[in-house]
């Protein structure tokens, strides 16, 4: 993933800073649900909030719609400052997890409830909820209830209604938490385009990753209150900058060590599981002797019967278990310092996964770009 | 071992049936004896329906009536809307300097003894009559007021637990959609609870229409209410007009519960023809 790398140093844009959010934070009777974040979107973008369970980003998106005010920071969209402006008056609509759709009215004076706030003309709503349906394929129900709908109708009409106002910024929180697994991988190309096509700014909150990854240009890592790396999905899954980032997203195999060499094209970390130090093609900033970790991917590593030729980055172990996933397999491997190493194969050829069973003697290696350095 | 549950169950019929015939059977008689010939309440001389027209003629009764019922009326009014307005503040205001104290005293009516609410608003109004001449006596105002204090407690506990069913979600939307907390409660919350304020409405009617003893307290000379002259008429001897008039009220209750229940149970069926529509989509 040389792309990703080779997009990093991109000119600044006037657009790029649509959104501002500077040193926001919200504490609640003394806890700190979101902790002096500061990042800026830009027009256009999809933005993912990933993070686990109470890591404060519905907190953020909430303060982005105007549900709770900031204990100190302040968010600025299109120059605007949000500050102290109640969420009836910000440009920004929602798509609640539960989509809230008024249960006493129809599809179509749901979608119509926003623009009648305006006080628009009537045939100007009316024509602007026709194309609100037509844009989420739904014209044929637009007199029913929202209790007559299945879950990811409900959806498309609640995304239909807070894109009716037109707004500067879109807010989803988790959009597909109501929905079940298959529905969910449709419906999330189907935002997305929709999204796309109409070139909406929008923020989304998500604890899941492969959700993340499917729909946002950038994620935004966030752990306990506080943002830990932003990215493209590439970005974030090649370029970890911390170990959480490196396991919060897919799997990674951890080498905890000390920085042994540092120079400009490599570096070497000394570590407990290798017997010679780990050699990584690129070089950290750093002091010799710091600790550090060595962060492999699963499907990066290799694995052979006969003792590879390369010199670095390879070692002995004992085929302990293997899951087999069909496409591919994973063998936790155990080497001799006793630590677990995943590896995921692919079986390209049909049976391919027999070439190794478990307790087999194997050797496990990496190329020198494999795996990254984690100092954080 | 097998047959144990269904012993259990005939044995709950028959409890079933004793607990129904203990609270239906004194009405059944009442409503049959109203229909009595005989003046005397406990011998049956055949079938007449003399009774009624004697209730329609007697012009006491009939006022008192129309009186409890326009009393009803009003009270039932007055405290949906302090109820809604207290529940919204109990509910939706989470954190406010004396809340629970509000609470507490805002449903305290439910456990007083009725007696003790009569007393005190009795002395209330004697001394504030003293005080600053008004109320000057007691009448339908007094027992208005007297009424709407402890009926608020019943219809804020129905809509405050409708309103915390309530998904908050919901006025959250309206308001991102553009809607100011008063257009959210108006197109929004309203009609989401108004299930809850027709259901402490009427609660809080018949509360009123039957109250005796906190009116006995407050009323005054020309104020007499329904139960008020069914209780003393009583007390002079059984009449079977009373038998009459205690029967249009349990077929009047019967025929509200009966609509109350067909209303829902058209919803039920409309809801369930719904969900089938869905699934066959
Ligand atoms: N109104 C509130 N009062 C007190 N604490 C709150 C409030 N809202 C959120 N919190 C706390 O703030 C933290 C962050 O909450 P938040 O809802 O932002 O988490 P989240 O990242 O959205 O989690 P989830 O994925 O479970 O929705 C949680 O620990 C929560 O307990
Ligand atoms: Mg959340």
């Amino acid at each position: 993933m040389t792309a990703a790398k080779a997009a990093a140093p991109s000119p600044v844009l006037p657009t790029d800073n649509y959104v501002t959010i500077n040193n926001i934070s919200k504490t609640f009777d003394g806890f700190r649900a979101v902790h002096d974040v500061s990042f800026s979107i830009r027009k256009g973008e999809i933005f993912a909030l990933l993070g686990a369970s109470g890591c404060g980003k519905s907190t953020l998106l909430r303060m982005l719609a105007g549900f709770e005010a900031p204990t100190a920071g302040t968010i600025l969209l299109d120059g605007l400052d949000l500050n102290g402006l109640p969420p009836y008056r910000r440009p920004i609509n929602m798509m609640f997890q539960s989509y809230a759709l008024f249960p006493h009215m129809t599809v179509e004076q749901n979608i119509a409830y926003g623009l009648k706030q305006d006080k628009l003309p009537k045939h100007e709503i009316n024509d602007r909820v026709q194309e609100m349906l037509k844009l989420v394929r739904m014209e044929t129900y637009a007199k029913r209830k929202p209790h007559q709908l299945s879950g990811g109708q409900q959806q498309r009409v609640a995304l239909a209604r807070s894109l009716s106002k037109g707004p500067k910024l879109l807010l989803l929180d988790e959009p597909m938490g109501a929905l079940d697994k298959k529905l969910r991988t449709q419906m999330q190309l189907e935002v997305v385009r929709i999204i796309e096509r109409l070139g909406v700014t929008c923020v989304m909150v998500t604890h899941d990753q492969e959700e993340a990854m499917t729909m946002a240009h950038r994620i935004a890592i966030m752990e306990a209150g506080q943002i830990s790396q932003i990215g493209t999905p590439a970005e974030i899954y090649e370029q970890p900058n911390c170990r959480y980032t490196a396991s919060f997203i897919g799997s990674v195999n951890l080498f905890e060590g000390t920085l042994d060499e540092d120079q400009i094209d490599h570096c070497t970390i000394k570590t407990a599981d290798l017997d010679v130090p780990i050699y990584v093609g690129h070089g950290v900033t750093g002091m010799t002797g710091m600790p550090c970790a060595f962060a492999v991917r699963p499907e990066k590593v290799s694995m052979s019967k006969t003792r590879p030729e390369q010199m670095h980055n390879h070692v002995a172990g004992i085929i302990q278990d293997i899951a087999y996933l069909g496409s591919e397999s994973v063998y936790h491997v155990r080497l001799q310092s006793g630590k677990m190493v995943q590896v995921e194969l692919v079986n390209a050829v049909r049976w391919g996964s027999e070439r190794f069973a478990a307790d087999d003697a194997v050797w496990i290696y990496w190329e020198d770009e494999s795996g990254v350095v984690l100092t954080a | 071992m097998n047959n144990g549950p269904a012993r259990i169950s005939k044995f709950s019929y028959a409890a079933l049936i004793v607990g129904f015939i203990f609270l239906y059977a004194p009405m059944l008689s009442l409503v049959i004896y109203s229909f009595n010939e005989s003046r005397l309440v406990t011998v049956w001389a055949g079938f007449s329906t003399k009774w009624y027209g004697e209730l329609f003629n007697d012009q006491q009764i009939m006022q008192a009536a129309w009186r409890s019922l326009q009393l009803a009326a009003f009270t039932a009014t007055a405290s949906t809307i302090l109820g809604t307005l207290s529940a919204i503040v109990i509910v939706r205001f989470k954190r406010f300097r004396g809340r629970t104290a509000f609470t507490a005293m805002i449903t305290a009516p439910l456990v007083m003894p009725e007696v003790i609410t009569g007393l005190s608003l009795l002395l209330l109004f004697v001394s504030l009559g003293q005080w600053i001449g008004w109320p000057e006596g007691r009448g339908m105002h007094t027992i208005w007021i007297a009424h709407v204090t402890f009926t608020v407690a019943f219809v804020n506990v129905v809509i405050s637990s409708r309103l915390q069913e309530m998904d908050i979600s919901l006025e959250e939307a309206a308001m991102d959609l553009g809607a100011n907390r008063v257009k959210t409660f108006f197109t929004i919350t309203l009609p989401i609870i108004s299930p809850a304020l027709i259901s402490g409405w009427l609660l809080a009617f018949t509360l009123s229409l039957d109250d005796l003893v906190v009116a006995s307290f407050v009323s005054g000379p020309s104020s007499t209410t329904l139960p008020m002259v069914v209780f003393s008429s009583v007390r002079l001897g059984l009449s079977p007009k009373i038998n009459a008039l205690a029967t249009i009220l349990i077929s009047l209750v019967s025929i509200a519960a009966f609509i109350g229940w067909w209303l829902m149970w058209r919803k039920e069926r409309q809801r369930l023809r719904d969900i089938q529509d869905i699934t066959s989509i």
